[in-house]
């Protein structure tokens, strides 16, 4: 299996009255909350934590994109990348990803995500997102009803400017162009491995089945709540006559090592309450509107990770308002119970995580080792002793059966950078 | 008795309901506001006690499912105006609230041959930063949600979509989302569409309504079309009415619209 170090960036000195006196983490979070001198910090802490984890040995490190959010502080992902292709030189860089439809012209994906593979020497993993509705329809003002649809058509001519031997006029329905011609082209041939970060619609298990995409599902919300979506995914996969290649999926769970159990649940329990807290205090407003989801997903009654996390926040103080083990809860116990984060020893969680892989059949796992206000000290702490304690228990998981298609392959002898005087 | 056809616009099947009789009066066509009807109600009622009274659904609106073929403003007006061409009665007195309302002022000014008299309630269209209009986009979700915003009594929404015996709750709500959905394809994000700058083509007598209580469109939006508009405009206001006056105040809002419409100082 394939263990991923992800970072959500999030700014670290929103008060412990967060909840009570701003409106929300997104979209219209109180700019004044906000100090660029300790953004700076944190940029170079953050960065460093992702450097550190290629380096103990995590297989990618990954980013994502978020916009006028206080828990995500990505609004460009590429820029990240591009400092982690410098200072990194094996893990794979996975952007989990660019959401397509924001960028006009597309081209402009497939030219950043092609330099990157370049710069890396074919280390990309080339995530494709929508884009949650606070990104996507109130951020950055697209219309709900036609968001889809740009997505479909952006990928398209993503995917034909990597590919297409010469110059080609584009005539889409919201795009024209009359060249496209990008340089770079990337390393990796016929392009990167294409993952799709998504929510639990059936229209996206089965179109990721159709271009034998990776589908990921970054829930905040753990593996037991995470467990019946990808059971979905699977039985669905199962109709339309794929393989149960667990590479086929990618997860995202939070985990919490200490040397013993103990330490782990005194070591990680404020900046989890800080996440659960204070990072998903999402006004429930920005979560639903009317055109994001299909009609077969309102039919499906399927709830999208966003309604979740809104859900959360409208929740009454003092517990959980979701019932059946998902959404809702901000205090440590249960934030444990529910599965949001796995904590323990460097054997406990080898074990849960070992359970989670084989249950929910997921080969690509995404991994939180820091999250809210966590300190890079504990970030690396948790990073390390995840990657000499835990990885190597479970690295082997799934490798003598399956064959993960969806991984980068880079270049045999790849440049690097000289020694700064 | 209501009467329900179809008529065929852009090879797509709308749904027409109809009551009422004209002498020697043109019909009045009306647009329904944000969310569309699902029938008819209490307002057409009144309306039609002394006209025909001509009801086509909008793309996407309860009664004419497909709208995703619409990408921008000018396939909705080019939709707008072959629905009215459509029922083939020409010039119509042409009645149009909120989204509808933003059609029938387009309709006016590009197709202005189809209109005999324009009625705008709450036409959304303009847009001031200052006094922003209620975003119905970032609403809290539940089912009072909308409601409590485009109506002065939600009671008064929730009896126009009560879900009749014998239908599914789930198809009447895909149907208020798909309805909502394409008000977004027309209209996101409700801003300025540019319709100011073609109203000086508008010449009909107009009548130029609002709820008292609009909580989406401030006052001073209606000041802008009356601003704009070419011909002579009687503007006014109903009282105990929210943004949708064709469901709070059926009664005001059809006296108004039958004193316009009577009234020989408006007439063509």
């Amino acid at each position: 299996m394939k263990n991923l170090w992800f970072h959500l960036m999030p700014y670290k000195d929103l008060p412990d009255d967060f909840r009570d006196q701003h409106p929300s983490v997104w979209v219209d979070i109180d700019a004044d909350l906000l100090d660029a001198k300790r953004v700076h910090q944190h940029y170079n802490e953050f960065l460093d934590e992702l450097e550190y984890a290629g380096e103990a040995g995590f297989d990618g490190i990954c980013c994502n994109e978020h916009h006028q959010n206080g828990y995500g502080l990505m609004p460009s992902p590429n820029l990240i990348a591009s400092t982690l292709t410098r200072r990194t030189a094996a893990p794979a860089i996975c952007v989990m990803g660019n959401s397509l439809a924001l960028y006009n012209p597309p081209t402009r994906v497939a030219e950043e995500f092609a330099m990157l593979d370049c710069m890396s020497g074919g280390r990309l993993i080339a995530g494709f997102p929508v884009g949650t509705p606070m990104d996507t329809i109130f951020a950055y003002g697209r219309n709900p009803s036609q968001l889809r649809e740009r997505y479909y058509e952006a990928h398209d001519l993503v995917m034909r400017a990597w590919q297409e031997p010469k110059t080609f006029a584009f005539d889409g329905r919201y795009n024209q162009l009359r060249y496209v011609n990008v340089w770079p082209r990337p390393v990796q041939q016929p392009h990167p491995p294409v993952w799709i970060p998504g929510g639990g619609s059936v229209e996206t298990w089965r179109w990721c089945a159709e271009k034998d995409y990776v589908y990921s599902y970054l829930s905040y919300f753990g593996y037991k709540a995470g467990a019946a979506t990808m059971q979905g995914f699977w039985d669905e996969m199962d109709r339309l006559g794929k393989d149960r290649n667990p590479y086929r999926a990618g997860f995202l769970q939070f985990v919490a090592v200490g040397e013993t159990e103990q330490e782990a649940l005194e070591l990680y329990r404020e900046p989890a309450e800080y996440f659960y807290g204070r990072c998903l205090h999402v006004n429930p407003k920005w979560a639903s509107p009317a055109g994001y989801q299909s009609e077969a997903t309102i039919r499906a009654k399927v709830q999208s990770q966003v309604a979740l996390a809104a859900q959360a926040s409208a929740a009454p103080k003092g517990g959980p308002a979701h019932r059946g083990g998902m959404g809702a809860a901000r205090d440590w116990k249960d934030i444990l119970d529910l599965g949001y984060v796995i904590a323990g020893d460097p054997d406990q969680v080898a074990e849960r995580i070992r359970e989670v892989c084989v249950n929910l059949n997921v080969g690509h796992l995404m991994l939180l080792c820091q999250f809210g206000n966590m300190s890079t000290e504990l970030a690396k702490y948790n990073t390390r002793l995840y990657a000499e304690r835990v990885l190597p228990q479970i690295a082997d998981l799934f490798d003598d059966q399956w064959q993960d298609r969806w991984w980068p392959q880079p270049l045999a002898e790849r440049a690097s950078p000289r020694e700064l005087a | 008795m209501v009467c329900a056809t179809t008529v065929e616009v852009g090879g797509r099947t709308v749904r027409v309901l109809e009551e009422g009789e004209s002498a020697n009066t043109p019909p009045a066509v009306f647009l329904a506001g944000i969310g569309g009807l699902p029938g008819w109600i209490p307002f057409l009622d009144r309306l039609a006690a002394s006209r025909r009274v001509v009801v086509p659904s909008l793309p996407g609106f309860p009664g004419a499912a497909e709208f995703r073929h619409l990408d921008t403003l000018l396939d909705w007006i080019v939709r707008a105006v072959e629905t009215v061409e459509a029922l083939d009665e020409a010039p119509v007195d042409l009645i149009g609230s909120s989204v509808g309302g933003a059609l029938a002022a387009e309709v006016a000014a590009l197709a202005g041959g189809l209109v005999n008299r324009l009625v705008l309630i709450a036409p959304f269209g303009v847009f001031d930063a200052d006094e922003p209009s209620a975003d119905i986009w970032a609403q809290v979700p539940g089912p009072d949600a909308i409601p409590n915003l485009v109506c002065d009594d939600p009671e008064a929404w929730k009896a126009a979509w009560k879900v009749p015996d014998g239908a599914d709750a789930l198809d009447w709500q895909v149907m208020h989302a798909r309805a909502l959905e394409a008000s977004a394809r027309l209209l996101f994000p409700f801003g300025d569409t540019g319709v100011v700058s073609r109203l000086h083509r508008v010449r009909h007598p107009t009548l130029l309504l609002r709820g008292a209580n609009d909580r989406v469109l401030p006052a001073s939006y209606n000041e802008r079309f009356r601003a704009a508009l070419a011909g002579p405009v009687r503007a006014g206001t109903i009282a105990n009415a929210g943004h949708l006056p064709e469901l709070d105040a059926p009664d005001d809002l059809a006296r108004q619209i039958n004193a316009f419409l009577a009234d020989q100082e408006f007439a063509q």
